[in-house]
């Protein structure tokens, strides 16, 4: 038995975008346990709703998490349409899935692109983001920002976007397909791509369903749960299956992220060949009043949205639980028994995002 | 087969323009949509009713009815776009082009009528090309 050392992995790390911290327990060169502390970057965002207007607060929720920014705001409007009893247009439901469905294949591509950092390999990682440079351009395009869209209003959304600048994101999604499939044709078949990720952190099905993993750290270990299936915003029109992967370790989580990449790009392409004409914003009266939950599927996973109304124009209570939250218990399950260099790899294979966790 | 792939990424990245800019040189070309910064663009139709200022979600904008006042704190700003929306009159304006960066933070106030020099309490002298507008207040 070698001796036991305690290496700090974070807050900076060049691996890491963000502050997450875990305490390393080393034998050797194993790791044999690992603690976790978060808390360098809360903002107390969930105690701001009692001093800011409910269709005021969207704008800070988004700003929750920088990447799954819009469907954090897709949430939080559905969570207070859901209390106030609205019906959004069907146009605005379509709208909101397209960018759903853009912010999804940008989240991947850029995860894909981060985990080509994470073992070393500098031009795939390149090529992921070149390729998300394209879906950033349709962003600004539609919305104005690249990241934070600010488009998501309590009962549609601010801005339409007309037929024929839809036909022609119709065109770039399928070039975006056509060149992501030469970048993601290595991360599932390269050999030295498999030899870092497959064995490795592996979660069983029941492990996985007993830890509370969610997104496609539940559906690598063959878990077949997707809260879209549940039909929220146009999901319910779109013919799609969740997709799952068997084996349970980092290949299988890439592999996941890979083939979601191709699922969502073809949801884009239903959505706007059945979208609906018509208004994209209805009026919204009143204030909010009692109790709503609303889940839905983030890039990195089931988000939980739960809203208290007092009939006030704040929010008596708003709680968010993010992906990440729920998957660092997997995280703590998987690095026991990893080799140290390793572990970039096994972090990265949840997806982490700290803002998200600490709000 | 692994062999014709890399060939024809080879010709492909050979034969194509790079996906970078030569930033200096060419400037990025924004769309029409692009949210850059808040600006006021019609400031005679202005009825300084104060909604913009209320519906801010993090508080950077300031309107006073009286001294017919309006100014937007750039580094509180979030450029969300709200008081853009509610604004009755059409007043207010996104700009297609970016903040600027500041040398520091005295000149972080834009008001209606240009920017503003504020005194910092070591009483530094102001920038030169900016208007001295308003009153003086300390950095927030």
């Amino acid at each position: 038995m070698g001796e036991r050392t305690i290496i700090p992995f974070g807050p900076q790390h060049p691996v890491l975008p963000e502050p997450l911290h875990l305490d390393l327990i080393m034998e050797d060169e194993k790791v044999v346990g690992a603690v976790p502390s978060i808390g360098f970057v809360h903002r107390g965002l969930e105690k701001l709703v009692e001093k800011r207007d409910f269709n005021e607060m969207i704008y800070v929720i988004e700003r929750i998490c920088g990447i799954c920014s819009f469907i954090h705001g897709q949430s939080y409007a559905q969570t207070l349409e859901g209390l106030m009893g609205v019906d959004i247009p069907p146009r605005a439901k379509y709208l909101r899935t397209i960018w759903a469905e853009l912010s999804r294949v940008h989240s991947h591509l850029l995860w894909l692109g981060l985990m080509a950092d994470a073992y070393g390999f500098e031009s795939l990682f390149m090529h992921c983001w070149r390729i998300r440079e394209k879906v950033l351009d349709i962003f600004e395009e539609t919305t104005g920002g690249r990241v934070i869209f600010s488009v998501c209003k309590i009962g549609g959304v601010w801005k339409d976007i007309d037929n024929d600048t839809l036909n022609r994101i119709k065109v770039i999604v399928k070039d975006i397909g056509e060149e992501a499939k030469a970048v993601t044709d290595v991360f599932v078949r390269d050999y030295s791509v498999q030899k870092r990720t497959r064995g490795i952190g592996v979660v069983t099905y029941q492990e996985a369903i007993d830890l509370g993993a969610v997104g496609p750290t539940l559906r690598g270990s063959g878990v077949v749960q997707d809260m879209r299936t549940l039909g929220y915003a146009a999901y319910g029109d779109l013919n799609f299956e969740p997709i799952v992967e068997k084996d349970g370790d980092c290949y299988a989580r890439t592999v996941v992220r890979v083939r979601e990449v191709y699922q969502s790009l073809d949801l884009i392409r239903q959505c706007i060949e059945k979208i609906p004409d018509g208004e994209v914003d209805m009026k919204v009266k009143g204030n909010p009043s009692g109790e709503y939950i609303s889940r839905m599927e983030q890039p990195r996973g089931q988000t939980f949205y739960y809203a208290k109304g007092n009939g006030t124009k704040y929010l008596e209570r708003f709680r968010v639980r993010t992906p990440t939250f729920a998957n660092i218990p997997t995280l703590l399950k998987i690095l026991p028994g990893a080799d140290l260099a390793d572990v970039p790899v096994l972090a990265l294979t949840i997806d982490p995002c700290i803002s998200c966790t600490e709000r | 087969m692994a062999f014709n792939v890399i060939n024809k990424t080879i010709m492909k990245s050979l034969f194509s323009k790079p996906a970078t800019a030569m930033y200096p040189v060419i400037k990025n070309e924004f769309y029409p949509n692009t949210r850059g910064s808040i600006e006021m663009a019609k400031i005679e139709n202005c009825s300084f009713c104060g909604i913009c200022s209320k519906r801010c979600p993090a508080t950077a904008i300031e309107v006073g009815k009286s001294d017919k006042k309006w100014e937007i704190d750039r580094t509180r700003c979030i450029v969300c776009n709200f008081c853009v929306q509610v604004c009755p009159k059409n007043c207010l304006n996104t700009q297609r082009s970016y903040t600027a960066p500041m040398r520091d933070k005295s000149s972080k106030l834009f008001t209606a009528y240009g920017p503003v020099v504020q005194e910092v309490n070591s009483g530094t002298a102001a920038q030169e090309n900016h208007t001295q507008v308003g009153t003086a207040e300390e950095d927030a």
